[in-house]
């Protein structure tokens, strides 16, 4: 057992000590005799969000494999520890050894939502690694970024001395076997930092140079060097089949945020949303074996121990071998103490068939996502749910015995107007209609219950819809008012329930999501000035975030009020994700005209991955 | 001793099973309810065939004998659960220690009588010794020590204390509630041993106690000082205490 970084003193004094102990079934400890590569990997959030991560587990297992790497993990402390850390300068520690984060040889952090930038620093702040690429040395770690918001690193591209930009089974092996032999031959870091950046997926920001234009607009961005690509490739497991999959994850014993089994069904998603940033960086759509699955569904129970499997996907319902994979876990464990939890499924007579035998119907709801309560919108966005489908769902839920339906809406879409916000509780409405005029009274279990949540969009990179403009969070809440008021008005609004999201947090997300290089000051700043978990409601100062765009000279306005022209330099338009941009701007230009792109299974329409050699894209053409 | 007819138990019948386990080193600082949470996933890791519940959402039958606080380490805890069917005690313990992490030990496991009751309900005591931490050193002598507990505990006919709870304050005599407690030198430092009382009804913390000896010799407690450990935990019968194991028997 290692000795604990903390004191028993501390340990007592904190909440939740058994985030920091380490010694989880599962965990991997390794003799440091044998080890080349100390690889430590980290989710910049509290522990019970940061192991349920699906990634991390990948390539902890991925990299635990090789028997010259150890990898161990970090998660955010919580702001009660992170106050003793800076008192009593103790270094932030890895939980496997317990030994200094700034001791390995790479710190890995993953990117999963832009709110986790402020606790990227603290991570680094609390391991003694310099915020910024540009002042580590030989000494310190190799800073390495991934995950979704690497799909524009840039306002975080001074904190990280690389990014890997796309799929982590891909090119790590490469990377480390890179620094093993640049090492024992004495390269420097960055003789080493200039050979990585060389591998395909690889971005060393300080490779690169940004130059603006009066408008604040960038003119160039182009690399240092005439040996260095100007555009990265994203890194995309084609062969699933072969692609590592942890069947022994770590077992928190606190309750993590995924308390269960999280078996990965396929990548990508053949709809084709136009809001969606992983419906299009993820493409294309590539399954799982069948026979695969079922296999690790079983090893993982076992090895595992929970009580809980739940299938992973961004649209489970087009896996093509969904109906065998599912009527395989019921059959195997329904009544065996296994809960088999399932994503939302597209409601019809075979998921509502599955749900009844995992579910119980009076508890349980139904969960639709129409995302846009007009079809003109729904048009726009390239959702393809019509309200007929809904309808039907919801009628056959209904008979079935369920009331309870959860819907799913954006406000502050590309055209919205008032009459498309109201569309909102008139559908709940419709739905909830259908409820009392199709369930004789004796067979009804109580009032039908209809929840409506609002998100506001957030343009994100990659998508049609990256060139639009947001709006200023009184705006959003005003809109927000629309929809509120609308219910009230409503024939059922007894049976409807609305909540919506905040509007400030909204705005910033949008600010970091398409920022450049020059929001990073605001981030170092904002970080200065004591914000950090702005993940977390109770923490997140939206006050602070605008004093330090101030102190730095930022308009924040500038990334989030202006629609984009289609001509300029995006800051992530030096990597290629394989989407081209052509089909960017013709999808925007569609939904400008509110029409509507068949999914990729219906007609190909030409995004550009076809190259990649796989996936969906070659789907019975054997 | 009753045998028990054969190695496995095919019968439809029921069996209770009363597991002890110890608790050490970096798992002190887990919770109750997440070494409940622990246990249940190590049965199904063990394949040990748990009686379930009915129900949408099943759960095992299992009870914990008596909650461990949070830093403190033990060498006698239990939890009971029901089988349907069982492997030999030796070879559930195997299972068991095969699927633990270290600082959780299985040390026995044992069928319990058809009509038994859980160990919750029937908990009456536990023993505990209390000692000082690497890097702390004791405020007294253990001669000053020893002379305390004689004048605070040993000679008074009754100790009177404050215990405070969530909502009150509650006085109570330690000498109804602390059965045992002697003092013995490791290092040159005292080991202070207690029986108290514990279970739903009366449950004493020894904390409290040393606490409380600590305040009659005019010391501060400093808890940051002291390793808690458990060393048992019993039921009481007509005669005497009996040790949650002793109540059980193996499985051949």
């Amino acid at each position: 057992m290692a000795k604990l970084a903390l004191s028993d003193e501390i340990l007592m004094k904190i909440t939740n000590p058994a985030r920091y102990i380490g010694n989880e079934w599962n965990s991997v400890v390794k003799d440091k005799k044998q080890i080349k590569i100390r690889f430590v990997m980290c989710f910049p959030d509290v522990y019970e969000i940061g192991m349920s991560h699906l990634g991390i587990q990948i390539l902890y297992d991925m990299f635990n494999r090789r028997s010259d790497v150890w990898c161990e993990r970090v998660y955010s402390p919580w702001p009660d520890l992170h106050v003793i850390l800076k008192e009593q300068k103790i270094p932030l520690f890895s939980l496997e050894s317990q030994e200094p984060v700034k001791n390995a040889d790479f710190l890995g952090i993953t990117l999963q939502y832009e709110m986790c930038y402020t606790n990227v620093l603290q991570i680094l702040d609390l391991s003694q690694i310099p915020l910024l690429a540009k002042d580590r040395t030989s000494e310190h770690p190799i800073v390495i970024g991934g995950g979704p918001c690497t799909y524009n690193p840039e306002p975080i591209a001074d904190f990280f001395d690389l990014f890997y930009i796309g799929e982590g089974e891909v090119v790590y092996d490469d990377l480390l076997n890179l620094y093993q032999s640049m090492r024992e031959t004495g390269k420097s870091r960055e003789a080493f930092l200039l050979e990585a950046a060389k591998l395909p997926g690889i971005y060393v920001p300080s490779l690169y140079d940004v130059t603006y234009r009066e408008d604040g607009t960038i003119g160039t961005f182009l690399p240092v060097r005439d040996d260095i690509s100007p555009t990265v490739q994203k890194q995309l497991v084609m062969d699933m089949a072969k692609a590592p999959y942890p069947e022994k994850p770590v077992v928190p014993f606190i309750k993590a945020t995924q308390d269960r089994v999280v078996l990965e069904i396929q990548r990508g998603c053949i709809r084709g949303c136009r809001f969606c940033q992983a419906g299009m960086v993820y493409r294309p759509t590539r399954e799982k074996e069948v026979g695969r699955l079922k296999e690790l569904a079983v090893q993982m129970l076992k090895s595992t121990g929970h009580e809980e499997i739940s299938l992973s996907s961004l649209s489970s319902s087009d896996y093509s071998q969904l109906e065998e994979l599912v009527t395989f876990l019921v059959d195997k464990f329904d009544g065996k103490g296994v809960n088999i939890s399932l994503p939302s499924l597209r409601i019809d007579a075979f998921s509502l068939d599955v749900m009844r035998k995992v579910q119980d119907v009076k508890k349980s709801s139904i969960t639709f996502a129409p995302e846009a309560g007009s079809q003109r919108m729904r048009n726009v966005i390239n959702k393809g749910l019509t309200e007929e489908t809904i309808l039907k769902g919801a009628a056959l839920a209904f008979a079935g015995g369920w009331n309870k339906v959860k819907l799913y809406f954006m406000l502050g879409l590309p055209t919205e107007t008032r009459e498309d916000m109201q569309a909102i509780p008139a559908l709940a409405n419709e739905i909830a209609m259908l409820y009392y005029d199709t369930v004789p009274k004796d067979r009804r279990n109580g009032k039908c219950q209809i929840t409506i949540s609002t998100s506001f969009f957030v343009p994100k990179p990659f998508t049609p819809l990256q060139w639009a403009r947001m709006y200023p969070p009184k705006e959003y809440i005003a809109r927000a008012k629309v929809v509120n008021d609308a219910v009230k008005e409503q024939l059922n609004r007894k049976s409807i329930k609305y909540n919506w999201h905040e509007a400030d947090v909204t705005v910033l997300e949008g600010i970091l999501a398409r920022g450049d290089r020059r929001v990073g000051q605001a981030i170092l700043k904002v970080y200065e000035m004591g914000a950090i978990f702005d993940a977390w409601s109770e923490f997140f100062d939206y006050g602070k975030w605008l004093a330090a765009f101030a102190a730095c000279g930022i308009d924040p306005d500038f990334y989030t009020m202006r629609e984009r022209s289609l001509d300029e330099i995006l800051p992530w338009d030096f990597i290629d994700t394989g989407v081209s941009k052509e089909f960017l701007k013709r999808e925007w230009e569609h939904a400008m005209l509110e029409t509507v792109t068949p999914n990729c299974r219906e007609r190909c329409a030409g995004c550009g991955v076809k190259r990649f050699g796989g996936g969906v894209c070659y789907e019975n053409q054997n | 001793m009753r045998a028990v007819a054969s190695s496995v138990l095919e019968e439809v019948s029921v069996t209770k099973i009363r597991i002890k386990f110890r608790k050490y080193g970096v798992m002190k600082f887990i919770g109750h309810l997440d070494m409940m949470r622990y246990f249940q996933k190590a049965m199904r890791r063990a394949e040990i065939d748990i009686r379930y519940s009915e129900g949408f959402s099943p759960h095992q039958i299992m009870s914990f004998a008596a909650p461990l606080g949070v830093g403190i380490t033990s060498d006698g805890e239990y939890l009971d659960i029901e089988a349907e069917t069982s492997r030999s005690s030796q070879a559930s313990v195997d299972a068991l220690n095969q699927v633990m992490v270290e600082g959780v030990e299985v040390v026995s496991y044992q069928k319990l009588p058809e009509h038994a009751k859980t160990a919750m309900s029937i908990v009456a005591a536990a023993d505990y010794k209390l000692f000082y931490k690497d890097g702390y050193d004791a405020p007294a002598s253990c001669k000053a020590f020893e002379d305390g507990l004689r004048q605070f505990f040993v000679e008074p006919r009754t100790v009177m204390i404050t215990k405070q709870t969530k909502k009150s304050e509650k006085t109570i005599d330690l000498k109804q509630l602390v059965y045992d407690w002697h003092i013995q030198q490791d290092g040159g430092k005292p080991v202070f041993y207690m029986k108290l009382s514990a279970g739903s009804v009366d449950n004493v913390k020894p904390e409290l106690v040393l606490g409380a000896l600590y305040q009659s010799m005019g010391l501060t407690y400093d808890a940051n000082a002291i390793q808690v450990h458990r060393c048992e935990v019993y039921t009481k019968t007509e005669q005497r205490f009996l040790a949650l194991s002793e109540t059980g028997e193996p499985i051949m």
